[in-house]
Formats: C-alpha cells, sequence, structure tokens
C-alpha cells in the first residue's frame, strides 16, 4: 500500500496546497488500492458496488488544472471521496443496495453531491449497504455483504457498512453516509473508524432516498475527527430544496476540532447515560469506554452519571416510527416510472397492480418486506393509536430526557454499539438480535440531536475496535467534534499513532 | 397487543402490493408476531396526556417564490422508465375488462 492512501484528508488538503501532489496521483493510489483489496461479492472487501475509474480521474485532472491557475474551488478540492448508494448522483448508478433500482442511473444529484462536485472532490465510487439503509451488518445489500477490514469474516456494520469499510481500508480517505438509527455511527464503531450523524437538518436530505423522513441524516465517514469536520462544514448548511433543512449557519466544526485538538476539556460537563451500559454490552466495550473517560477527566472535564429513563423504550419507539415511515416512502417503487417491471408469470396482459405486486415481491429483500408489513400494520385502521400514535408519545418522552439531561451537562456519552463486529450470517435471520446492534445510537435519531462515533480501543476479547459515542444537543454539533478530537488525541498518544495502524494488512495490498 | 397471523400477513401484504410466496408467509408470520411483541412494551408507557412527536424540529410550513425553477426535461424524466410512449411514461392497464 502507499503512503498516499494512508494519509489523512486534511493532509492530502495540505500537501495539494503546497503542490506535493497532484489530484491525479492521488485519485489513481486510490483507485488502485480499491483494484487490490475491494475484491467482488464473493471474496476482499466489497466496499464498493460501483468504482468510477474515468469520471475520478477526469475530476482529478480538472481539480488540477485548477490549482495550476491558483484558483481551488475548496480546501478539499482534489481530495477523493465514496458516496453511499443512497444518494443520487448522475451519471453513477443508484441502486440502494437493491434490485428494485438495479442499473438506475439518476436524472439528478443530491444537494450533498452537487456540493462535493462543486467543491472539486473526485468520486471515486458507489459504496455498498444494506438494502434501503435496513440492516446493522450490510448483509441486507442485494448484491452481497461488504466485510470488515479488521477480519474479513466479519460484518463492517451498517447500514453504511460500505462507506465505514471503505476508509478503514484506506480506499478512500472520506465517505458520505446516511444515519437513520446507527447507520454512520455504529459501522464507525465496528470498523475502527469516525462517523457523525449531525443535528437533524443540519445537512439537506434532497437527493437521499427516504428510508424514513423524520429520522435520515447524511453525514461524514473518516479516519479522524478533523477530516469528518471539514467535509460536514463542506456538505452542511441550508438548501432550500429540502423544507426541514434548518436556515441557520452551521458553528465552527473544524475550529471545534482544532481547538479539541489542543487537549483542553477544563469546565466541560460530560453526562454518561446510565441506561446506555452494562447489561448486553461487552465487557471489552465497556472497559474501553471507561478509560476514555478517565481520559476525558484528565483533560479536564467533569464527568457525571446521567439518568434518561425513557431511553430503555429508545429500541421499541423506533422499531414502531421508522417502519411506519418506511412503508409510506417505499410505495413510490412501483414499476411505473423507473426502476424494475416484472410481470407476473402466467396473466395475460397483467394489470398495473398485479406488475407491482409480482415486482415488489422480486424487487425487495427479506428485511425491507419485514419493514413494509410491519409498517403497514402498524399504520392500518384500528392500529394507528395503539402502535404508530404511541410511539410518537413515547418519542416526546424521549426528546425530553434529552433536554433535561443537557441542563446539566455539555454532552452525553456512551459505548456506540453494544458488541464488536459479529460474524457474518450469525443474526442474519434473527431480526431482534440485529436490532439490538442499536440500542445506543437510535435516540439521538429520534431526538434529532447530532452524534459522532470515533474508536476507543480494541476489546481485549476479540481485539476488534469499539466505538466511543458523544450526543450534544441539536445545532451544539461542534460540541461533538471538541470532545471527540480532545479524546483522539489522548488516545492517539496511548496507542502510538492511529488506531487503524493495528488493523492486519489486507491480501492484494501489500503494506 | 395481539400477535399477528398468516392470513392477516397475507392481507397486510396485500395492502402493500407484495406478492408474498407461501414459504415467505410462513417465515414471514412469525418473526413479526416477535417484533411486535417485543415493541409492545411501550404500550403504557406514555399517558393521553403526553403530546406526539412526528418530527424531530418545530416545522411550519416552508414557502418559496412561485417563480418557474430549471427542472428536468421531459427526455430527462423518461430516460429510466421501464416503457415510454410519445412523451409519456407507458404502464400496464389501469382497468379490469369489466370496467
Amino acid at each position: 500500500m502507499s503512503d498516499t492512501t494512508r494519509r489523512t484528508a486534511a493532509d492530502l488538503a495540505e500537501a495539494l496546497a503546497t503542490g506535493e501532489t497532484t489530484s491525479v496521483a492521488l485519485t489513481q493510489a486510490h483507485l488502485d488500492r480499491i483494484a487490490a483489496v475491494d475484491g467482488s461479492a464473493e471474496s476482499g472487501v466489497h466496499a464498493f458496488l460501483h468504482v468510477d475509474t474515468e469520471g475520478a480521474l477526469a475530476a482529478a485532472v480538472a481539480s488540477d488544472e485548477r490549482r495550476a491557475a491558483g484558483a481551488p474551488l475548496h480546501a478539499l478540492d482534489g481530495v477523493p471521496i465514496a458516496v453511499k448508494d443512497v444518494l443520487t448522483t448522475t451519471g453513477l448508478p443508484t441502486t440502494c443496495g437493491s434490485k428494485i433500482l438495479e442499473g438506475w442511473i439518476p436524472p439528478y444529484d443530491a444537494t450533498v453531491v452537487a456540493r462535493l462536485k462543486a467543491a472539486g472532490l473526485p468520486i471515486l465510487g458507489k459504496t455498498n449497504m444494506d438494502e434501503f439503509a435496513m440492516g446493522s451488518s450490510t448483509e441486507h445489500s442485494a448484491y452481497g455483504p461488504t466485510r470488515n477490514p479488521w477480519d474479513l469474516e466479519r460484518i463492517p456494520g451498517g447500514s453504511g457498512g460500505g462507506s465505514a469499510a471503505a476508509v478503514a481500508a484506506f480506499e478512500a480517505p472520506l465517505a458520505l453516509g446516511t444515519d437513520t438509527g446507527g447507520s454512520i455511527r455504529q459501522p464507525g464503531a465496528v470498523t475502527g473508524t469516525v462517523g457523525v450523524k449531525p443535528t437533524y437538518g443540519g445537512v439537506s436530505r434532497y437527493g437521499l432516498v427516504a428510508m424514513a423522513n423524520s429520522l435520515d441524516q447524511v453525514g461524514p465517514v473518516t479516519r479522524t475527527v478533523l477530516d469528518a469536520a471539514l467535509l460536514h462544514e463542506l456538505i452542511g448548511g441550508h438548501d432550500p430544496r429540502d423544507s426541514t433543512s434548518i436556515d441557520q449557519p452551521l458553528p465552527g466544526l473544524v475550529a471545534a476540532a482544532r481547538q479539541g485538538a489542543a487537549g483542553d476539556l477544563t469546565g466541560l460537563r460530560v453526562g454518561v447515560i446510565r441506561e446506555l451500559q452494562g447489561e448486553g454490552y461487552q465487557a471489552g466495550v465497556l472497559a474501553r469506554f471507561q478509560e476514555s473517560l478517565e481520559l476525558l477527566t484528565k483533560a479536564g472535564a467533569e464527568v457525571v452519571e446521567v439518568s434518561c429513563p425513557s431511553f430503555v423504550h429508545a429500541l421499541a419507539t423506533y422499531y414502531l416510527v421508522m417502519p411506519c415511515e418506511a412503508s409510506s416512502n417505499l410505495a413510490k417503487f412501483d414499476a411505473m416510472r423507473y426502476g424494475l417491471r416484472v410481470l407476473p408469470e402466467g396473466v395475460d396482459s397483467p394489470s398495473a397492480e398485479e406488475v407491482m405486486r409480482a415486482t415488489r415481491d422480486a424487487g425487495f429483500g427479506d428485511e425491507v418486506k419485514r419493514r413494509i408489513i410491519l409498517g403497514t400494520y402498524a399504520l392500518s385502521s384500528g392500529y394507528y393509536d395503539a402502535y404508530y400514535g404511541t410511539a410518537q408519545r413515547v418519542r416526546t418522552l424521549i426528546s425530553r430526557d434529552f433536554e433535561a439531561a443537557f441542563g446539566q451537562v455539555d454532552v452525553l456519552v456512551s459505548p456506540t454499539a453494544p458488541t464488536t463486529a459479529f460474524k457474518l450470517g450469525e443474526k442474519l435471520d434473527d431480526p431482534l438480535a440485529m436490532y439490538l446492534n442499536d440500542l445506543a445510537t437510535i435516540p439521538a435519531n429520534l431526538a434529532g440531536v447530532p452524534g459522532i462515533s470515533l474508536p476507543s480501543g480494541l476489546a481485549d476479547e476479540d481485539g476488534l475496535p469499539a466505538g466511543f459515542q458523544v450526543l450534544a444537543p441539536a445545532m451544539a454539533d461542534d460540541r461533538l467534534y471538541r470532545v471527540g478530537a480532545a479524546l483522539e488525541a489522548a488516545l492517539e498518544e496511548r496507542w502510538g499513532g492511529p488506531l487503524l495502524d493495528k488493523a492486519p494488512a489486507l491480501e492484494g495490498g501489500s503494506k | 397487543m395481539p400477535e399477528i397471523s398468516r392470513d392477516e400477513v397475507a392481507h397486510l401484504a396485500t395492502l402493500a402490493r407484495i406478492d408474498l410466496s407461501d414459504a415467505e408467509l410462513d417465515h414471514l408470520a412469525p418473526q413479526l408476531s416477535v417484533i411486535l411483541e417485543s415493541v409492545a412494551s411501550i404500550s403504557e408507557v406514555a399517558g393521553p396526556d403526553v403530546p406526539p412527536t412526528s418530527h424531530p424540529m418545530p416545522l411550519t410550513n416552508v414557502f418559496r417564490e412561485d417563480v418557474v425553477q430549471p427542472s428536468l426535461t421531459a427526455e430527462q424524466a423518461l430516460a429510466m422508465a421501464p416503457q415510454a410512449e410519445e412523451q409519456r411514461f407507458a404502464v400496464p392497464r389501469i382497468l379490469g375488462d369489466e370496467q
């Protein structure tokens, strides 16, 4: 592996600015790395569903021309990036990991993709995901699973396992993910990378193929906290094309990351969420979590325990709200205007409804069908109040718990995921066991508050990465970066370098 | 909260416009029951005085000036259609023979 692919995005941006390297050189280095380690559905990391060699190199050439003319578009102009396949990209397939969108090339760019292009970042390709972002392991992709670069027999988390694995395997310095119940943060935790779910409405959802509108949010997937801040500032901010977009400037995220990296958290109040630890959490994950708390204390923070009693109901609330919204959203895949169209067998002149039914059976995978049926049930007459109505009221209680907690502390913390990466196939046909992975990440989505996951170390039992989650009040995303960068600096000092230095070399990619 | 029967799943699949095979119905019905049982725990958590939250941020209607914005051409909109005719989406028949 070339040194280029191991460098951070901030470092690569600096190298481009000083003329030490070119965008073509570093885009090619990442394409070479993808060719060496990504493999296929059957073997290798399989982080990518589509690699756009030609488009990425053309964008890199254009970037180098701008640099040569002294007119870069942005600090990250020329730094390549990978994009989760749930975000629309003109000229590049967007499948959402589903057969129903196989080969679909969208006629428009998602706003976040348009912002990447306007800043000159070459797009390396589209990353694998659980179908329509439904899952915690990327095994529900219709195109085969992504594998964890730490151990190719294990899951990379989900739904954004492709984006997390791509940055963990040094196939891309940056990636975009989306987080509805933890799909950025949980993959970050199990791959030893950084993932941020911004404040709901802080980043545009225009062109994000919706699973659950009131929960979905686009965010950065990176190897360092500073890189996440750089990407977050680039994609964030108001978008008139998303009616839920917040019409306020973002707080200074890069500045907060740089301030945090200096290591002083004096006066900061950190609340440990009592309900998000203990039973169900792996011992090694908890041990790394405790160590991180000690480091925060050492940096001057005051660490206290706070209770958010309604959080124990967050998982159940989520698994009512989300399927309701998903079943409505996925009604648009009706075989009429785009996507797959399957004619039912043995039917002469089938009706539109028969074609819809046959197409949705053939085009959707098991987990998508489960959630559509569940949502249809919970929204049907006679059950609406008992399920959807109840869940919406508990959602209010969860938001109130956050409000009360943030009255006492500046940030809340917990382990990101209860366990390290499990084996592929282990929980594939046990939906409840799979859903438990998102126990600690879901409350933030229900309340709309921002969260970051960063590596806290390796669990003693299995030598696999664990994640540390920081949550902040809505629109206070800067606190995530300040605390995250401070903890990252303290941990890396202890480890003697980034955690990913401890990951095994991948076959095909000589170290 | 009630258990969900195989017949009920078949009915829901009809409402959701998904043809499920017998094998899928056999597989899904017990899984959905388990999921429903686990989410039933929240039924008594919030009293009727707690207002519902449908959205995490307070939202009011968002308007823009009623001026023409750039949009897709007919060709772009139809480019990925399963079937198109005369600048329109071509779809299977919508009405039955008797209608």
